[in-house]
This record gives C-alpha cells, structure tokens and sequence, in this order.
C-alpha cells in the first residue's frame, strides 16, 4: 500500500487577485498536502501568482470550464497516485478549515460533499433557485440512498475510486461538473455522504440572479440528471488509455 | 417551366461548387458525397418533374411539391443534427487534448526545475 497522498485542487479562472490567500490558508492546514491549481486559461496572472505561492500549476491552453479543469486535476491525481482529492475554490469562498473533515469522511466514502445547509450555516438561498435547488437534491438522495443537501457544492472530496472513474469522464457542460458528476459517480455504484462546511460570500460576486436564470438553471441541471441517469454506458470521446 | 429550369441551374451551380470544395480539398468527402447526393437528386427532379408527380400520386399527396418541401425540410433536419454531433464530438476531443497539453507542459516545467536544482526529488 502506498503512502496516502491528498491533492487539493483549485480551479481557477483568473482569479489572480485571491488565489494567492487561498494557497496559503490551505497550506497552513493541509501542510501535509499537495496543492495542484489548474488555471483555466487565464488572461490575468493567475499561473504566476500562484506558482510564487507554492502550489503547482497546470495550465490550460483555454477556457474549458470548471469541468474540464477539474477533469485535468483528476487525470493529474490519478497519473500521480494520489489517493484523495479536495476540491477548492479559487474565490475565497470554502474553508480550509473544513478540509480535515472532507479528508476523513472518505473513509466510509468514496465523495464526500460540502454542505452549505446546516443549522449553523449562514448561506442563504431563497425563490426559484432554492425550489431548483432542493429538486435536485432529492432527486439525487434517492439515487443514493444517502442525503445529499447540497449538489451544487463545488467543495468536496473523491478517494480512489472516484478519482479513477472522474480521469476518464467528467463532465463540461454547465452544472454538469457539480450535479452530473455526482449523478454519474452514484450511477457507477460509489457512495456519496456529505459533511456540513462553512461558506463564505464572494467578494467579487456574480450578478444577482433572477427568475429566468433560475428557471434555466433549472432546466439544465434537470437536464443533466436525466442525460446521466438514461445514458447507456460510457461515451467514448478519445479516453484517456 | 420557368421554375424547373431555377431548380436546375441551381442544382448543378451545388454540384459543381460542392466538387471544386471536394477536389481542393476543402471539404471531406464524407461531407461532400452527401451534398452531391442532393443536388444529383434535385438535378434529377428538375429534369424529370413527371417522376416526383407520379411518387406524389402514388403515395396520396395532392401536390407533388409537398412531397419535395417535406423530404427536403427532414434531409435538413438530419444533416443538422449529424453536424451537432460532428461538433460535439470534436469538442470533446478538442477538451481532452487541452487537457493533455496542460498536463504535459506541467510535465516539462518540473522537469525543467529538476534539472536546475540538479536534484533527484520526486514533486
């Protein structure tokens, strides 16, 4: 059995201006820890500043969305041997003093998912986007057996089974890197269970979000559920060998 | 008449553009072979209209050009759809080597590093 070996993985679109706080804060942490950031085909000096902060750096020839970027992660992971990968965001939003938990639960499973809903949790969702929200997490807690409170969660964590099934199929389409791929891993038999996490707001956020967004957002995330759940077998797009 | 003579000239206007693309190697045969089908069957139509009139009777449509619009409008359909998956197809391909390419470029640079410490440590 090999040294276990945890990777962080920190998609990034320029975020240059708070990459480098992330890395650090995950270091004093995870000391233990390789830090991979995939810059995601930046325009800013995203690979530069976080290459000075110590973390290693892939860098994408362009834009691929956060699937693709974590798709690279998960093929870097598994090449590397690493037996378990957290997912963090470059934004400042997760953290990392949750990362020991989402470590530790891949004891009993093979993801493990950070929620932001739990009684002590500040993280507010409400109208249209909350229904679609909660759709989608009881649709997938059936499929799992195992509640799953928050599927659009981009904090979480894979052990080795996860990272194998992610280095060959991920997916790009949007939602599909945080809902499609829990549906995709529970279609392949892993196990998913969750563990409550601390969320913070985003200094540069997105524009707020109306009720077509919400209704859209809804739609393609229904949309990637049901692709997933009636696809038969595994599509061959040029796999990894 | 008017009409059947427009078909035509159209029809051979595809094909012989469709072939320049094909033989400049422009367009892939396995595209162009489908272009030429089509406007080797509209060439055909416009000079034999009796043919499509009789199809037309034969299968219970009253005017022979909707048999022609609803063939046509169905070839489209299709064709876009084949293109679709042409496009997704090579997207994904097109992710997938990114991804390589990144990972490689990794793969150099710490090598490259490896070779300036003059160090065997592995990452």
């Amino acid at each position: 059995m090999p040294h276990k070996r945890s990777l962080i993985a920190i998609p990034a679109w320029n975020e240059q201006e708070s990459i480098a706080g992330v890395i650090v804060k995950v270091q004093e942490h995870r000391p233990d820890a390789d830090i991979l950031v995939v810059n995601d085909g930046s325009t800013d000096r995203t690979a530069e500043v976080a290459l000075a902060a110590g973390a290693t750096v892939i860098s994408l020839p362009f834009n691929v969305g956060v699937g693709g970027a974590m798709r690279t992660a998960f093929l870097y992971a598994k090449r590397e041997g690493y037996t378990a990968l957290v997912q963090v965001d470059a934004d400042g939003q997760h953290d990392p003093a949750d990362l020991d938990r989402l470590l530790a639960g891949l004891g009993t499973a093979d993801i493990v998912v950070g929620t932001r809903f739990h009684p002590d949790s500040t993280y507010h969702v409400g109208g249209p986007r909350r229904w679609a929200m909660v759709l989608l997490s009881k649709t997938l807690s059936t499929m799992n057996r195992e509640m799953i409170s928050d599927p659009t969660s981009g904090f979480r964590s894979a052990g080795p089974r996860a990272i194998e099934l992610f280095a060959v199929e991920y997916p790009a389409d949007y939602l599909g890197d945080t809902v499609g791929s829990l549906a995709i891993a529970i279609r392949a038999g892993l196990t998913v269970s969750e563990t409550p996490v601390t969320m913070y707001f985003r200094q540069h956020g997105r524009p707020s979000k109306n009720a077509v967004w919400s209704a859209l957002y809804l739609g393609r995330a229904s949309l990637a559920i049901i692709a997933t759940g009636l696809k038969t077998g595994r599509t061959p797009r040029g796999d990894d060998s | 008449m008017t009409s059947n003579f427009l078909a035509g000239f159209t029809a051979v206007v595809t094909f012989v553009f469709v072939f320049y693309l094909l033989r400049r190697g422009i367009l892939r045969e396995k595209y162009a072979v489908l272009w030429l089908f089509f406007s080797g069957a509209a060439l055909f139509f416009a000079i034999f209209p009796s043919v499509l009139d009789r199809i037309s009777f034969a299968i219970g449509i009253a005017t022979p050009v909707n048999l022609l619009f609803f063939v046509t409008v169905v070839l489209l359909i299709l064709v876009s759809v084949q293109l679709s998956y042409e496009l997704s197809r090579h997207e994904g391909r097109i992710r997938r080597l990114a991804e390589e390419v990144a990972l490689l470029q990794q793969q150099i640079n710490s090598l490259g590093e490896k070779d300036e410490n003059g160090s065997n440590d592995s990452h």
